[in-house]
């Protein structure tokens, strides 16, 4: 346990656990990721002591951004408390002495994600960090990256265009769920991380810097603070995030909060019959302690 | 029902951990109380998990590598693993000028392609001639009996004086005009830890990723080669194993200085002549393997390889075993254990939305029947 408390030892560990130059090469592609929005910069990407595909890319982004004064907030499907949002900001902890820790999306500066953007809009002065286990939209029509890259160059995206006609034809429907392809800035279309559709929206304009780190494929993108973003559709078929109508066509609600425009989580009981709940936890506390709050003034009991 | 179905997630951590540390010491509580394992004896006893986790960990460390076996309770990829993240803390201070293998201090040196060569063969540590039948007298073994079998072996061995350098086989191949004479460095060598894979790769890049590939993954590939999903029939010319010195520039007078050594296994292999393009006489091929530790398999296979992704750069790949995007991309312990593992971690969120999509389609279905 040693080994991991910064001493002035021969072995101890750096602030943020990277030497002082993987840091700099991590934020030097952090610039060029941001200079050209969507392109995908190779980096070198350090082994982490996590395995490979658990978010060492987003965590190498989040040791290189840390600042001793930094209030970081870490998640996993949209909860700080899934085992490896736990796990990753243990990490954190034992390796940045001095850094606080955060559950509050509005208080933290940097925040850690896979899978989801918190529901409550992030601001200027937020950064946040997805983890990405496949960097390339295109590698579902090609699996050569150095062909990718050429497409990419020319931004020749009509083979994935053509898979979506060709889910039309098939389904009627597009039948990508999550990771879906996005334009960024009108050249470039990213893979914006396993986010549900529910959250791609979320990639427009964004008032925060959103970085995307991919680990085991030794990549980091950007999408830049008000930076147009547009899910790839056809004039005729538009871009539908998921349906959360129950089957009389209401919008179901959060069984714990009572919201009604969240990304919902399933949820089956033993006797089998389902509940729907908020997926981000944050928010979710956040209603619950409002819709408290809002009854206690109109004298009912809590 | 909880809020999130793995609420109380820093528990479960830590109760994990605790239950895997418990079946690592458990053996402590038994009627003959069992000592721990100490390092010196992973060292020497088990001495190829070492060598594999050496060479997969990418960073000479012996002791590490030995400590990294012990606290994964002996699996090669979680030592590796962890081997490979201690490195990753620490700077890059300097690069060794390339190290010359004629100089190894050898425990082990064949050539397959001729009976005899210049220095001799040398069989040395190897399993390859020994029947693998279960010794059972090793099931109990006495102190005792341990320490007269080492013994025994010293007693017998006869004080020979080995020469300092071996020449190489394919020297004398490379005299007779059977090989290219050795290419000029063009470039230096590429640095697979501090700039990421861009194809097509140099020849170098590939072999700095093959040499700390994980050897399981590396001789599937070459296997698949060998099998016939390729051509490159390759012969031994040399496989040596032996203490490699390496070499430093001394601070002051920047003259090479031996500043230590390391346990590495070297093997090349020549492979079916090519026409020369400038159109001079036909030559055999090389492929070259070489890694940290005793690790013959890993070796053979990352020269059979190097052969077939040359021959793949040069023509265009005609099977897996000669494209540099499959072989490269796929050899790293620490990358493809990972990615394998994390499969186990929640997905509920993708689920959810892939749950949309299926039953969107199939209300769409329904409705046009």
């Amino acid at each position: 346990m040693n080994a991991m408390t910064p001493a002035k030892t021969g072995n101890a560990y750096n602030f943020g656990f990277l030497d002082e130059y993987a840091k700099k090469e991590v934020r030097r592609a952090v610039l060029k990721a941001i200079a050209i929005p969507g392109y995908q910069v190779p980096y070198a990407s350090r082994e982490m002591p996590m395995g490979r595909g658990f978010g060492t890319g987003g965590l190498q982004l989040t040791l290189s951004l840390i600042g001793p004064d930094e209030v970081v907030k870490v998640i996993d499907q949209g909860s700080d408390d899934s085992v490896n949002a736990v796990n990753l900001r243990h990490f954190i902890e034992m390796t940045c002495p001095g850094v606080s820790t955060t559950t509050k999306t509005a208080e933290c500066t940097l925040i850690q994600s896979r899978h989801r953007i918190p529901e409550l809009p992030l601001t200027s002065t937020q950064i946040i960090v997805l983890q990405v286990p496949y960097p390339d939209p295109l590698v579902v029509v090609e699996p050569s990256e150095d062909k990718r890259k050429t497409m990419h160059g020319e931004a020749d995206y009509s083979r994935l265009l053509v898979k979506l006609y060709e889910d039309i034809v098939k389904f009627d429907e597009i039948t990508i769920s999550h990771r879906y392809p996005t334009r960024i800035n009108g050249h470039y279309v990213i893979d914006p991380s396993p986010i549900p559709r529910w959250d791609v929206p979320k990639l427009n304009a964004s008032a925060s810097l959103i970085l995307f780190g991919a680990g085991r494929e030794k990549k980091i993108y950007a999408v830049p603070p008000y930076t147009k973003a547009e899910p790839l559709a056809f004039s005729d078929v538009p871009f539908r995030v998921e349906d959360f109508r129950d089957e009389q066509g209401r919008r179901r609600a959060c069984a714990r909060c009572g919201c009604v425009d969240s990304f919902l989580d399933e949820f089956v009981a033993d006797s089998g019959s389902k509940t729907w709940q908020c997926s981000d936890s944050d928010w979710c506390d956040g209603h619950a302690t409002k819709s408290i709050l809002a009854r206690q003034t109109q004298g009912e009991p809590a | 029902m909880s809020y999130v179905a793995i609420k109380g997630g820093g528990r479960a951590i830590s109760g994990a951990a605790a239950v895997t540390e418990f079946l690592r010491t458990e053996e402590g509580l038994g009627e003959t109380p069992a000592e721990p394992l100490g390092i010196d004896a992973i060292l020497h006893q088990l001495r190829h998990l070492v060598d594999r986790v050496v060479s997969e960990g990418g960073v000479y460390h012996p002791k590490f590598a030995a400590l990294a076996v012990k606290q994964s309770l002996g699996d090669t990829l979680e030592a590796a693993f962890a081997l490979r993240a201690w490195r990753s803390t620490r700077p890059r201070l300097s690069a060794t000028p390339p190290l010359d293998t004629s100089r190894m201090r050898l425990i082990r040196r064949i050539s397959s392609a001729f009976k005899e060569i210049p220095g001799g063969q040398m069989l040395g540590p190897t399993p390859d001639y020994a029947l693998r039948l279960l010794r059972m007298e090793l099931m109990d073994e006495s102190p005792d009996a341990f320490r007269a079998v080492a013994r025994a072996w010293l007693d017998s061995c006869p004080e020979a004086q080995l020469p300092d350098s071996f020449p190489k086989v394919l020297d004398s191949l490379r005299a007779e005009g059977l090989l290219p004479p050795v290419a000029g460095r063009t470039q230096a060598a590429f640095d697979i830890t501090r700039e990421p894979l861009g194809f097509p790769v140099p020849r170098s890049a590939a072999l700095a990723t093959m040499a700390r590939a994980e050897t399981g993954s590396l001789l599937a590939i070459a296997y698949s080669n060998m099998r016939g999903y390729g051509d490159v029939h390759p012969t031994v010319a040399e496989l040596r194993v032996g203490y490699l010195p390496v070499l430093l520039p001394h601070p002051i007078t920047g003259e090479p200085t031996e500043v230590g050594e390391a346990l590495v296994t070297e093997c090349e292999v020549v492979a079916m002549y090519e026409a020369d393009d400038a159109g001079g006489k036909p030559m055999f091929t090389i492929g070259y393997g070489a890694c940290f530790g005793h690790n013959e398999v890993k070796a053979i296979s990352m020269a059979i390889l190097d052969r077939a992704l040359q021959k793949g750069m040069k023509d265009g790949p005609g099977n897996p075993s000669e494209d540099p995007e499959f072989v490269l991309l796929h050899v790293d312990g620490v990358d493809s254990m990972g990615f394998a593992s994390h499969y186990k971690m929640p997905h509920y969120v993708t689920f959810q939305s892939d749950l949309d999509r299926l039953r969107t389609t199939q209300q769409k279905q329904e409705a046009n029947a």
